[in-house]
């Protein structure tokens, strides 16, 4: 039953983790262009980050 | 998507006609004030395609020092500019950047696209947090199943409930609106039994780890959640796709125009500013804003997407004007007559919206089902209850298994089969160049048994093609296409376009008389080009008439004959159409000779001229009256009523704005080659969509009775929700194969079909 408690909640904290993450990222627009990524990445001189919007 | 992604072609060929005129005025009304002074303004670039044409772009728009940020989105296909209104800047500098770039941008009417974002952020959180809470409560379920001991049980499940119960609230609410909705008007709907389910598997499930009990349904509800989020959330990205693209393709509609005010002064009005009695300047180009009267000037006006008249009509003083007619060759000042809610445009808007066709009678078919299948379900769930409880007298256990018989027959693969259907076949559609505003239209085309084509823009190219000289030698002919070098008018461009590449003669003292022809010197002789009046030919200039005349020092000495060609596609097209026994008719505008020589050609056998609006919205309901479910193909704004008013639609990219927001299918690559393709795609998915339904009642048919015997249990629940689903969609996968195996053979084809997937 111990370990079961420790990782139980470890295991919810990381899932609650990728959680945010894939929400801070949905918010902070980084699906509004899949295209346009897949292609700027090819571009040496585009290093600066897309604006906030 | 790919370089080659569809709609670029039909975009640019566009943007070549030079259809976008874009002014300072235009541009500041259709960007949006951010407050802090900036301005915002989104554009439309079709031809970006490479990481090079972003960068250019950006490059080249952040040399402009009142550029605060440029953004090119490829997957839009469209800039983001930021800028900050300056004295010494014109807003418009920022489109002739692009041109610089080498790129054809299009203004984007500003629209509040807040709404539509919301409604898809929301969805993909809902679908983020289910999908996280079922792959959790899923591994706790697995280790219950795998035989937990009894205090390790109560921990899971009670684990599972915390999760489950904020995601239920959270990410089921689409569901929970739509439903109450659905019930409060007396209604049924999918959303109704998928609610019940997934509410009621919660509430048992709470009550059950209340108690210490065995089996908790945790799982179910929320994996169900996660499905259905799936098929809704590919179903609003296909419906979005398809509404943006269409967008693009929006050319310029006059958003404005400029008024000539009592001192000889100009300024620029917008559109719902004009009233009746103002005067408006129209140069050559423009489209006629309002319906009006020319008080000054002479010109010729494009009337192909508003009567269907394929020859430009010559106005002079007095002539009446309607709303979206272009006016070809000579600046005009006119009177108005009707406020822009009363002109032509208008009108036809209003006609659309009132036009009711079969379709507003069509249901569909998820729905249909729905009406069905949630009656059955909850009966037999109500029957199961009272059955166990009067037989076995156990309460408890009637309850538990009535909401097992609601949770194992909850449609989730019946609320997938249509969805996933759809959003398959418009991908498939997509890659061959046609664009699907709603799934429902998938199924109304599928239903068809009579197609009607509008003539000028959609079986003709709407532009009209050289026949060749009827009067007059080639050396004449090469004279008198280099004297229309000098005319915008279409016959002129059409017959400088063959000789292009000729060497250019040197005229001098060129002059353009507007409405009349073109009057040119070359070495002493006055060569003059244009109507027979202007260059003395005594041939009789009838109205309509497709000829121009070419005369040396005011003797006639050529003729030359046009034609508005026919699509080169058409002739395959209807012939396949006929082979597949669907009859065809003719509704046109134009008069009776031309479209007369289109319909013999193409074997069309029903062919009606000289509509107007209303008789083509006439004709098209007494088809549906009698019965017929009819695919209306047109471009024209007097299109736009007997497009809604068809069951299911179609419209070349070409089109009118108001037409191709009328129709339910686009055809982005400007052809019509592909119509017989959509129709059996529609077929086909009609099949599959049944199929699914087999497969979901099949499946329904062997749980159902296992529940209501009392066997189902959460385990057999999981197994048997998630197989259906996964087996449904994958048989909706199969629909991208279809009309794939066709590069194979050997049909032969004037365009390259084969574009490779996304």
């Amino acid at each position: 039953m111990t370990p079961l408690l420790i990782i139980i909640p470890v295991v919810l904290l990381v899932g609650v983790l990728a959680l945010f993450a894939f929400m801070w990222s949905l918010k902070a627009g980084q699906y509004e262009d899949m295209d346009g990524a897949a292609q700027r990445i090819l571009d040496d001189t585009n290093d600066k980050a897309p604006p906030k919007s | 998507m790919t370089c080659c992604a569809p709609g670029i072609e039909a975009a640019n060929e566009l943007a070549e006609q030079g259809q976008s005129t874009i002014d300072n005025e235009s541009l500041i009304a259709a960007s949006i004030d951010l407050k802090d002074g900036k301005r915002q303004v989104e554009l439309a670039v079709p031809a970006i395609h490479c990481a090079a044409c972003m960068r250019s772009i950006e490059t080249e728009l952040s040399k402009l020092e009142m550029v605060e940020n440029a953004r090119v989105n490829l997957s839009t296909k469209r800039v983001k500019i930021i800028w900050q209104p300056a004295s010494d800047s014109q807003p418009v500098e920022l489109v002739s950047a692009i041109n610089k770039a080498g790129y054809r941008s299009m203004l984007l009417e500003a629209e509040d696209e807040t709404a539509q974002d919301k409604t898809f952020s929301q969805l993909v959180r809902a679908l983020a947090v289910s999908g996280f809470a079922a792959m959790n409560i899923m591994l706790f379920s697995i280790s219950i199943w795998s035989g937990a001991d009894a205090s390790t049980r109560d921990l899971f499940h009670w684990i599972s409930a915390l999760i489950a119960i904020p995601t239920v609230a959270f990410a089921g609410q689409t569901f929970f609106r739509s439903a109450f909705g659905a019930v409060r008007h007396g209604r049924m709907n999918m959303d109704v039994p998928i609610t019940l389910a997934v509410i009621l598997a919660l509430g048992l499930s709470v009550f059950e780890t209340l108690n210490s009990g065995e089996h908790a349904y945790f799982d179910a509800s929320v994996t169900l959640l996660f499905f259905l989020l799936i098929g809704r959330t590919l179903d609003h990205m296909m419906r979005e796709r398809a509404r943006s693209a269409v967008r693009n393709l929006a050319s310029l509609a006059p958003r404005g125009a400029l008024q000539r005010l009592r001192d000889g002064s100009h300024a620029f009005i917008k559109l719902n500013q004009i009233e009746p009695n103002m005067q408006l300047d129209i140069a050559a180009g423009e489209r006629i804003p309002v319906d009006g009267k020319i008080i000054l000037g002479e010109s010729e006006i494009d009337l192909s997407l508003v009567t269907g008249e394929s020859v430009p009509e010559a106005v002079q003083k007095d002539s009446v004007l309607l709303a979206g007619a272009t006016n070809i060759s000579g600046p005009i000042t006119m009177q108005v007559l009707k406020p822009a809610h009363e002109s032509f445009l208008a009108r036809m808007v209003s006609m659309m919206e009132a036009a009711e066709g079969s379709r507003a009678g069509y249901k569909r078919i998820a729905d249909r089902a729905a009406e069905i299948y949630a009656p059955v379900v909850h009966l037999l769930a109500l029957f199961t209850f009272l059955g166990w409880g009067f037989l076995s007298g156990d309460w408890h256990h009637a309850t538990v298994t009535s909401i097992a018989v609601l949770i194992i027959t909850c449609p989730c693969a019946l609320a997938l089969a249509v969805p996933i259907v759809h959003v398959v076949a418009a991908g498939r559609l997509f890659e061959e160049g046609m664009m699907m505003r709603d799934g429902a239209a998938l199924e109304r085309l599928a239903e068809l048994d009579q197609i009607a084509f509008d003539k000028t823009g959609t079986l003709t190219q709407g532009k009209p093609r050289l026949v060749g000289a009827i009067f007059g030698d080639e050396a004449l002919t090469i004279i008198g296409a280099n004297l229309a070098r000098f005319s915008q008018h279409p016959f002129s461009k059409a017959l400088a376009k063959p000789y292009s590449n000729e060497a250019t003669i040197k005229f001098s003292d060129i002059k353009e008389v507007a409405g009349q022809g073109v009057e040119a010197r070359l070495d002493g002789d006055v060569w003059r080009l244009g109507r027979a009046a202007f260059c003395a030919a005594d041939e009789k200039d009838a109205s309509g008439s497709s000829r121009v005349y070419l005369s040396k020092n005011e003797k006639h000495v050529a003729s030359f004959e046009f034609e508005d060609q026919m699509r080169s596609e058409v002739p395959t097209m209807v012939s396949r159409l006929h082979g597949a026994d669907l009859p065809t008719m003719l509704l046109s505008g134009d008069r009776q000779a031309p479209v007369e020589t289109v319909a013999k050609h193409l074997n069309i056998a029903d062919y009606r001229w000289g509509l107007t609006p209303e008789d083509k919205l006439q004709a098209l309901q007494e088809l549906s009256d009698r019965g017929k479910r009819v695919l209306m193909i047109g471009d024209g704004i007097n299109d736009a009523p007997a497009l809604r008013a068809a069951h299911v639609s179609m419209a070349p990219s070409s089109a009118a704005d108001v037409g191709r927001n009328a129709a339910d299918f686009v055809l982005t690559r400007d052809q019509l080659d592909q119509v017989p393709f959509a129709l059996s795609l529609a077929k086909r998915a009609a099949s599959a969509v049944k199929q699914n339904f087999g497969l979901a009642i099949a499946y329904n048919m062997v749980a159902i009775p296992l529940a209501i015997a009392g066997f189902a249990t959460p385990l057999t629940a999981a197994i048997a929700m998630s197989t259906s689903s996964i087996l449904v969609t994958l048989n909706a996968l199969r629909l991208r194969l279809h009309g794939k195996t066709r590069k194979f053979e050997v049909i032969p084809t004037p365009v390259a079909k084969a574009m490779p997937a996304e």
